[in-house]
């Protein structure tokens, strides 16, 4: 049942060209920044490589950095993914379809998710392409790799969770896009309020980019993953109660 | 009554802050019937429908599907129930095949019955051409067809259809009329609609609900015979003066509707007809016409719905 309404999500979303165009313009911005990034490791890293202790790698130089890059153009184009989900089913009112069918509202916003994370397990997919070309030429950290490419799809599928929550809210994809990528971008910046010492509780702590920091570093840590565990969690389930208000009484 | 149950509707109310949407309405629906909701707008005819398919909690009271609690076991409940809200639930990307192939997937059908069942609603709502169009390319009837096939695809025990014929032509209200009939026969079917001829057409049973209130209950059947031949239209070869006319058997008041033309009311109870006839032809009148009218369910409709209020214009054309 849950694959049945991820897989009309799925459909629907590259039925309308929204999603190519995000997911080629995304493709264009990170070529774009790869070829540079790699223009500047040949010119200026690769000649002075024998006079390191510890030489720089591609995949640290080169490879990680894109993928922050990732995560930090999904702040803008994860609303513009999240924003019809079921803000069209409002406008549109078909969301008495789904309600009205033999189907729980945790199911539906659960399909509706696991709809979004494929499409961000795709465009994951689609720019990964990039830095396995580099195979050709050289080595890469392919546990470095995996933990980055973890670590940006827990941030992609908090984002979409966010944005998913914020469509239920209201019928109108816009303003479901605005308030998702405000709050993704709060969330984000978070990052640069640190607290007095490590150990203590900071802001920063709730920031989705502090917990990236570990998995491109390639440190897969526990405390990381529940972080996105909950997030998802807290914002799937704010979803499910907001849907299931509608039909309550007030 | 000896058929199965549907729905049972006990003391449903349902408010919206301080307005009372729908208060204290009760009914059931039978296998083999179509009731008609009937009302106008703003009378809560599409809360009560809501409420009935699960799209929106009662404030009060209990609504029994099949013998399955709505409230307490959704799930199980609403697989017994095709619900066609007031705007078609349809997705205008995806192909009408697609659509149906998805509507019966959610309605959890297995997955070799699905083609079957698609074909199955396409044919009964005259959709067979169009399996491979876009829904947002089709015209408003058909996309009115599509949200019926959707509502029939699984075969539910209940069928609930808000409005199903607004924005249709003539032609497709006709079939669709008749397919609401088909589908009465094994089926039970609530239908809500403010037009009248359709209640008189395709309906078992009638229920006036006005402010949120249900304040008329009755069988198509025994509405017909309590209104029956109450007043009759007759034409005469010549003027005859109104006091003459009204001595004729059984008959209450006389009005002019044209030169030549007389609307009579009957007492009540009283079938005179025969009488009459038999009277006007012995005067020597020189009778052309004369047709018993019934007394149409909007009369009975403006009766109610405008009872309590001001005296309005409607009512006066409805006298």
């Amino acid at each position: 049942m849950i694959l049945t309404i991820a897989a009309r999500e799925l459909r629907s979303t590259f039925l309308s060209p929204v999603a190519w165009t995000l997911i080629g313009v995304t493709q264009i911005i990170l070529a774009f920044i790869t070829g540079n990034q790699l223009e500047t490791y040949v010119r200026t890293i690769q000649p002075q490589l024998h006079m390191y202790l510890t030489p720089p790698d591609i995949t640290g130089e080169v490879v990680i950095p894109q993928y922050l890059w990732l995560a930090i153009v999904m702040i803008v184009i994860s609303p513009l993914l999240t924003m019809r989900v079921f803000s069209d089913e409002r406008k549109n009112k078909t969301l008495a379809l789904l309600v009205s069918a033999p189907i729980s509202m945790t199911e539906i916003v659960l399909g509706k998710y696991l709809g979004l994370l494929a499409i961000a397990g795709i465009m994951l997919a689609t720019y990964t392409i990039l830095p396995l070309s580099l195979l050709f030429f050289g080595e890469l950290d392919f546990g470095l790799l995996f933990s980055s490419i973890l670590g940006v799809f827990l941030l992609m599928a908090t984002c979409m969770a966010i944005g998913l929550f914020f469509s239920s809210m209201t019928a109108n994809p816009l303003i479901s896009a605005m308030l998702s990528f405000f709050s993704i971008l709060l969330l984000s910046i978070l990052i640069f309020v640190p607290g007095e010492s490590p150990d203590d509780f900071s802001l920063a702590d709730i920031s989705l980019f502090q917990h990236l920091m570990a998995f491109v570093n390639g440190l897969f840590s526990a405390h990381d993953l529940i972080y996105y565990l909950i997030m998802i969690s807290a914002f799937l389930i704010l979803a499910i109660r907001r849907l299931d208000s509608d039909r309550l009484q007030h | 009554m000896s058929k199965e149950t549907l729905i049972r509707a006990q003391h449903l109310s349902r408010h919206f802050g301080p307005t009372v949407a729908v208060n204290n309405i009760e009914f059931e629906l039978h296998r083999g019937e179509v009731i008609g909701f009937l009302g106008p707008n703003g009378a809560g005819k599409s809360t009560s429908m809501q409420m009935i398919t699960g799209n929106l909690a009662p404030t009060t009271g209990s609504v029994e599907v099949c013998g399955i609690d709505l409230l307490e076991k959704p799930k199980q409940a609403k697989a017994h129930i095709g619900y066609l809200p007031e705007q078609p639930p349809v997705y205008k990307e995806l192909t009408v095949d697609e659509y149906l192939k998805f509507c019966a997937r959610i309605n959890r059908m297995d997955k070799v019955n699905v083609a079957a069942a698609v074909d199955m609603a396409k044919q009964r709502c005259g959709l067979s051409k169009v399996g491979q169009r876009l829904i947002g390319n089709l015209s408003k009837g058909y996309q009115q067809r599509v949200g019926i096939a959707q509502a029939i695809i699984h075969t539910p025990a209940i069928i609930v259809l808000d409005e199903p014929t607004v924005g249709l032509d003539p032609i497709q209200i006709r079939e669709i009329r008749t397919l609401i009939r088909e589908l009465g026969e094994e089926h039970g079917v609530i239908l809500s609609t403010h037009i009248l001829p359709e209640v008189q057409m395709t309906c078992d049973r009638v229920q006036i609900i006005r402010n949120g209130e249900l304040v008329y209950q009755d069988t198509m059947e025994n509405l017909t015979q309590q209104f029956h031949g109450s007043c009759a239209v007759i034409g005469l070869g010549q003027e005859i003066s109104e006091d003459k006319i009204s001595t004729l058997p059984a008959v209450a008041s006389v009005e002019r509707l044209a030169p030549k033309r007389w609307r009579l009311v009957f007492e009540d109870n009283s079938e005179p007809v025969q009488q009459i006839a038999k009277q006007i032809v012995d005067n020597g009148w020189g009778l052309t016409e004369l047709v018993p009218e019934q007394k149409s369910l909007e009369d009975i409709f403006l009766d109610i719905t405008t009872s309590e209020e001001e005296h309005s214009p409607a009512e006066d054309d409805a006298a």
